[in-house]
């Protein structure tokens, strides 16, 4: 059961990742596409879910560790500011014309923050302090 | 934990974990856009899209794939691993080289295909090639995280 979950919890994180690397690439100046991006607003929905629900789930499973531990909220808590980062990124980087200048670099602001804290989100999966 | 213990731990093997899934991830990532912007181009033909398959490939994938590869013979050698027998350190590494063999032709090929749209030649069978080589590639790493987790004999 362990390593199926952390199978699936894996498998998770990496959704979310794939959507920063797409995200990326338009947000260092690749030709807008609808299509690949919804590509990557499909991965991070999914693979958000798949981090949550897994991660909970391994968190009940297994005895060593508890959902409220710290580095569980703190994960919990990085998740949701990288969802919403995403969400304000998501608006101004599709590939509309009436899309402003102003606006489009604020999404692009927000993605990188949003890159930030993934990459602080999987320091915290690795390094587990406090645990 | 004290905080002596978390600074010592950030020099164990967290940290080989840590760039070895990083470059994973950034690697799975980079074929995820490449294979996407091929897939689509493939149905129409966009030049733009068939580029940004090309660059995903070599500034994505190329350079994570040696940092995979780093993290991951760094995090055997400091786990004793390097001779292991065990299926699923035979998956990782296997896959990992025979990959690399795979990103070399998929970005070489994709590298022509942009070339032939730059001087108006089609590009639908080597770009059409290149997004083969790449489902594989993301079909063989998913495989891969797979006996990564679960660990077979």
């Amino acid at each position: 059961m362990y390593h199926t979950l952390l199978f699936l919890h894996l498998l998770a994180a990496f959704a979310l990742v794939s959507t920063v690397v797409i995200y990326s690439a338009f947000a260092l100046g690749a030709a807008g596409d609808s299509r690949v991006l919804a590509v990557g607003n499909v991965l991070w929905a999914v693979g958000g879910l798949g981090t949550l629900v897994f991660g909970l789930w391994l968190a009940i499973d297994l005895k060593r560790y508890q959902p409220w531990d710290g580095w569980i909220i703190a994960a919990l808590l990085l998740w949701a500011a990288a969802t919403e980062l995403g969400r304000r990124a998501e608006v101004g980087l599709k590939p509309a014309a009436d899309v402003a200048e102003a606006e489009r670099a604020r999404a692009v602001m927000f993605h990188w923050l949003r890159s930030l804290t993934v990459l602080a989100l999987l320091v915290v999966m690795i390094y587990k302090p406090g645990a | 934990m004290s905080v002596l213990a978390f600074i010592t731990r950030l020099s164990s093997w967290d940290f080989p974990l840590l760039v070895h899934v990083l470059g994973a991830m950034l690697m799975v990532g980079a074929l995820v856009l490449s294979g996407s912007a091929l897939v689509v181009a493939w149905r129409d033909g966009s030049a733009p899209l068939v580029r940004l398959g090309y660059r995903a490939l070599l500034l994505g994938v190329v350079p994570s794939w040696f940092v995979m590869r780093a993290g991951a013979e760094w995090i055997a050698s400091k786990e004793h691993l390097t001779n292991s027998k065990a299926s699923w350190i035979g998956i990782g590494f296997s896959t990992a080289d025979s990959g690399a063999l795979f990103i070399i032709i998929a970005t070489i090929l994709s590298g022509f295909a942009v070339r032939r749209l730059r001087t108006g030649e089609g590009s639908s069978g080597l770009g059409r090639a290149a997004t083969v080589l790449v489902g594989l590639l993301i079909v063989a790493y998913l495989v891969t995280l797979w006996a990564m987790a679960t660990k077979p004999l």
